[in-house]
């Protein structure tokens, strides 16, 4: 089990590489050396600083600290699900949803990986919680965006089914129950099938970083098991929570349709 | 009884009005009056200022749903949800007085069975009134509930318009047809808008063949 650290020459010798790219566009005039420079520029100094950031948070072993950037990740992760959606409802109710269902899962998720299955010393060791919970927060989040983003679409295109059970004396939970259940679908496909093709067509990033930095395949493998199980259960955990959340958004107290708010009057 | 009371619908001023039991209201008024907004806000669909009474029980004081299963609003174009049109009747519901109502408005019990969308337009609008009448609502509001039906299926709709007011049923009906108001309602509610919506000046017809 070796690992070659690389250093800042074999970087370079990395970024001769797209620097080829961008003077091959100049040359055939595609008019992209900017947007790759910019790119590149931008990809080096934010992995960069993650670095620098992860570095000093590992090396204090703060519980304050880390559960500090651990807040500045789920808000991150709150805002990009307002960021993905066609319909924007309910200001602080929507990012609210969004935000207050990756907190929970993310830390439900953490704290049970941390000390049920992994088992660091002590139990909030950075170096553990944050890269589990940005990989619980990074797929949630998918998944959380998409159910949302179905299910208000799926109401502005039902509202006459939707209307016609409210009319009939369903409550906003019954009225809006085919588009929850048709929500839930939607968010959980990317996540069921990242499970079923894992390994077949891509080594996940985590197990690839592990071997890569000498471990055992079959060890790097277990880990990579575990943190599906971990992803997959947080997302549909996270999805169904954020339906729910969604069927509330779209209705009222008065079990009514939102019409105003999904922007149909 | 339905009691309204300085409800405020759009640009409407605020509408006070009471319809008793076994009664019609035609509610009129050119398209865009807020007919359909009248209604949806008797039934709570969208939200209103003032109040809406039924025998002495105001729509806030009851669960939204509960104020549904008696005030009830029947859309002008019925949203359908599920596979077949028996799929949207409750499990329960007494197989007699289904098919007393189908038959009442023509409809063969066979088209239950059917997808919803290869009924056609008027066989969903009376499927759409039997669903409904199913469970009893006490008020009927009724948008436009004619619109697509030949003058047949008109008549058996009117008739039972009729017999849901023989029964002791209020309605308040959106029509276009001068016709069914004539033989229906007992009352009419003209809507005209608080502020008239700067217009074109209607211009005097020359002559009768003039079409607008």
């Amino acid at each position: 089990m070796t690992y070659v650290p690389l250093t800042w020459i074999d970087l370079a010798a990395a970024a001769v590489l797209i620097v080829f790219n961008g003077a091959l566009s100049w040359a055939l005039r595609l008019g992209l050396e900017r947007s790759i420079a910019l790119a590149s520029v931008r990809m080096v100094v934010q992995l960069g600083a993650v670095g620098f950031v992860l570095k000093f948070i590992f090396e204090q072993t703060s519980p304050l600290l880390t559960a500090a950037m651990a807040l500045v990740m789920v808000a991150v992760a709150g805002h990009e699900v307002l960021a993905r959606q066609e319909t924007r409802i309910g200001g602080w109710m929507a990012y609210g949803i969004g935000t207050g269902t990756l907190f929970f899962v993310g830390l439900v998720a953490t704290i049970y990986s941390m000390i049920v299955i992994i088992g660091p010393e002590p139990w909030y060791a950075p170096r553990y919680v944050l890269p589990i919970l940005g990989m619980v927060l990074g797929n949630t989040l998918t998944g959380v965006s998409l159910v949302l983003n179905t299910i208000t679409q799926t109401a502005k295109r039902e509202r006459a089914a939707i209307e016609a059970r409210l009319a009939l004396g369903e409550t906003r939970f019954g009225a809006t129950s085919s588009v929850v259940v048709h929500g839930v679908k939607t968010g959980l496909m990317p996540i069921l099938n990242a499970m079923a093709a894992t390994g077949l067509v891509t080594l996940p990033g985590m197990m690839t970083g592990q071997i890569l930095a000498g471990i055992d395949p079959v060890e790097a493998a277990k880990y990579q098991i575990m943190i599906m199980f971990v992803i997959a259960a947080s997302t549909a955990f996270g999805v169904m929570l954020a339906a729910i959340g969604g069927a509330w958004l779209i209705t009222d107290a008065r079990h009514r349709l939102r019409v105003a708010a999904l922007g149909l009057v | 009884m339905l009691r309204v009371e300085k409800l405020k619908v759009g640009d409407l001023p605020p509408l006070t009005f009471e319809v008793a039991a076994s009664e019609c209201l035609s509610v009129e008024g050119p398209s865009g009056s807020g007919k359909t907004r009248l209604l949806r806000a008797i039934a709570d669909l969208d939200d209103a200022e003032g109040y809406v009474f039924l025998d002495g029980v105001e729509r806030r004081e009851l669960a939204a749903p509960e104020w549904r299963r008696r005030v009830r609003y029947f859309a002008a174009e019925p949203g359908w949800w599920a596979a077949t049109a028996r799929d949207h009747f409750p499990s329960d519901v007494d197989p007699a007085r289904l098919d007393r109502l189908l038959d009442a408005l023509g409809l063969g019990a066979g088209l239950l069975d059917q997808p919803i969308g290869q009924l056609s337009t008027g066989e969903r609008l009376r499927m759409a009134l039997v669903r409904g009448l199913i469970d009893e609502p006490r008020v009927l509001l009724l948008d436009e509930p004619t619109g697509a039906l030949d003058a047949q299926s008109r008549a058996l709709v009117d008739e039972l318009i009729r017999f849901q007011l023989l029964a002791g049923r209020i309605v308040l009906l959106v029509s276009h047809n001068a016709a069914e108001i004539d033989r229906l309602a007992h009352q009419r509610l003209q809507l005209k808008a608080l502020a008239p919506r700067p217009a074109v000046p209607e211009q005097p017809l020359r002559d009768g063949s003039a079409a607008r």
